[in-house]
């Protein structure tokens, strides 16, 4: 207990004298998962407004298969992105792996389904008569999706900011295939998981602070978009 | 050539005929309304008009160029149109940006945008409201938005459907009004749907009566009202005495018209022997305790069987022969004497009876 309570006490004194290390892991985090969620939003959003408004046989299916996705394992996507991306995958060229970049593609691809559907739930939840009310003030098909869009803009912001955060949080996919490496890819979650381990908990309660911290403006900024 | 035209336009919809043979010209500067009961496919056909669906089968054009098929030419065409939907549509935003959405989808610059959306809310008399969200507003001032948003592009059609249905009477006649200005100030040609009878009565100048997916009447009000054309229509337009009966006689413009053992006169040009409908509006008989000497040249005894208020009037059921529908004021109820079981003369016109052909 004794233990706990010092590194508690260190912990506040690192966040508090902002230690460099720190700071560097938090921003590498907050750097690539914020960008494999921008990514993911721009693909998820115009394909979730594609299979809310195109009819098609399997069009039930899809979202369904969608759905089931929405909890799979980070370390199975790690693994997917592993043998696409190791020397020997067929993106081995690439050349990308133990990189931020390979995250941000493992991270993509991990928050694709959970994104996508909710963009579809985000559109369902939109009055019907908004698309004939649209068209039939003159938008042409972009701009009616458009519009679509921005009357959900409360409910897909509140997929894309979910997104996020099972981004940041995870730590499976990060380890995989971003392999910890310290200045390069070490991230919150990855420094946890190690620094733990090595016994060295100051660090880790640290950034379990930080991490409980942002999971909490998330939080707050959910509850703010879903009052509106 | 009409503004626009529609040639035996037809939608089948999984294996039913949801609209067929729909020819309509409508002119350009008409009022013309749509009136038919619910689900008459009154909506369908404002949406195929309004480009908004193509139908299965006949031509639609607009301005002589036929728009029937999908592409360009149907956006563009559109793009000239304004539909208000019966459920007014408001987008999540303020009450200006929604009236600017149309004009900013046309890519008017940003000063015409104010002057227009300012003129509108003027016109609507809505200014107060151009900052409010227009998810908080009633469905009165919701629907005073939408039909603002539509005449904010100053579209050549304006077509509204059912714009009072859900309305309360205040709203109902702010909207009415509306809508007489907007065709005063605009001229827009205006394409519009109601079950409400008096209000096409009063707003349109040509009436199309749709029953099960046709066009059964097209004519100005009076035409349609004074001269159904079948059972159907009359019903519609509130005849309530529809009397089957056959020509007896004929003599110049007036027949003798057999029903149901009883005798009248009515003018009509059928031949004897036809099969026919007399169509007898109840406002047109008058009633008195003995028989009278006057113009109308039918005049029936009947005992009466029913007697029921209906608004500020009494609604008076006579058995003469065939049950007659009569109105009568409370007072003449009252002068009259008039009680169930009673005997009453019930005179009218034969000119106050239309007579239509049995199909």
């Amino acid at each position: 207990m004794e233990e706990v309570w010092q590194g508690l006490v260190k912990a506040f004194e690192l966040l508090g004298s902002l230690d460099p290390e720190l700071l560097e892991i938090v921003g590498r985090s907050l750097r690539i998962s914020a960008s494999a969620t921008l990514i993911a939003a721009v693909i998820c959003i115009p394909m979730g407004s594609l299979i809310h408004f195109n009819s098609f046989p399997g069009k039930r299916f899809l979202i369904n298969l969608i759905q089931t996705f929405y909890s799979i394992p980070t370390v199975v996507v790690g693994l997917f992105v592993f043998v696409l991306f190791s020397r020997a995958g067929p993106l081995g060229d690439f050349q990308l792996m133990f990189t931020p970049t390979i995250m941000v593609i493992g991270q993509v691809i991990l928050i694709i389904p959970i994104l996508t559907g909710l963009a579809i739930s985000a559109f369902s939840g939109v009055d019907k008569t908004i698309v004939d009310t649209a068209r039939s003030l003159g938008a042409s098909g972009f701009q009616t999706t458009f519009a679509v869009i921005r009357e959900a803009r409360f409910a897909v912001m509140a997929a894309v900011i979910l997104g996020f955060g099972r981004a940041i949080s995870e730590v499976g996919l990060a380890l995989m295939v971003g392999g910890n490496i310290k200045g390069f890819t070490r991230v919150i979650t990855t420094a946890i998981s190690l620094e733990t381990s090595k016994g060295d908990i100051v660090l880790s309660i640290a950034l379990g602070i930080v991490l409980i911290f942002i999971a909490l403006v998330i939080n707050i900024a959910l509850n703010r978009i879903q009052q509106r | 050539m009409s503004l626009i035209e529609t040639v035996d336009l037809g939608l089948r919809l999984d294996g039913r005929d949801i609209l067929n043979g729909i020819n309509l010209k409508i002119e350009r500067g008409d009022v013309f309304a749509v009136i038919g009961p619910t689900g008459a496919g009154k909506t369908t056909l404002l949406r195929l008009i309004d480009l908004l669906e193509t139908p299965t089968s006949g031509r639609i054009y607009y301005d002589g160029a036929d728009v029937t098929e999908s592409g360009r030419l149907r956006f563009e065409i559109r793009r000239r149109m304004a539909f208000v939907l019966q459920k007014p549509t408001v987008f999540n935003m303020s009450v200006y940006d929604n009236i600017a959405y149309g004009l900013r989808w046309r890519g008017k610059k940003r000063a015409d945008v104010k002057k227009r959306v300012n003129d509108v809310l003027e016109l609507v008399n809505m200014a107060t409201y151009k900052h409010r969200n227009a998810k908080t507003l009633s469905g009165g001032e919701a629907q005073r938005v939408a039909i603002a948003r539509a005449i904010a592009i100053e579209p050549e059609v304006l077509l509204l459907d059912e714009p009072i249905a859900n309305l309360d009477p205040l709203s109902a006649q702010k909207i009415e009004e509306l809508i007489q200005n907007i065709f005063h100030q605009y001229k827009t040609t205006i394409i519009m749907s109601t079950h409400d009878l008096p209000q096409g009565r009063r707003l349109a100048h040509r009436i199309g009566v749709m029953m099960n997916g046709e066009i059964v009447q097209v004519g100005k009000a009076e035409e349609i009202f004074d001269r159904p054309l079948s059972r159907q229509v009359a019903e519609f337009v509130g005849v309530e005495n529809i009397i089957s009966g056959k020509v007896a006689a004929r003599d110049g413009q007036v027949s003798t018209i057999n029903l149901d053992g009883q005798a009248i006169e009515a003018v009509a040009e059928y031949a004897i022997g036809e099969e026919v409908f007399a169509c007898i509006r109840p406002e047109d008989v008058t009633l008195a305790p003995t028989k009278m000497t006057s113009s109308a040249r039918n005049t029936l005894v009947g005992e009466i069987t029913k007697m029921a208020l209906s608004g500020a009037l009494v609604q008076v059921e006579i058995n003469c022969g065939f049950p007659l529908v009569v109105l009568v004021t409370k007072k003449s109820v009252e002068d009259l004497n008039l009680k169930m079981g009673g005997r009453v003369y019930a005179s009218f016109k034969a000119s106050a009876v239309h007579v239509i052909r049995k199909q």
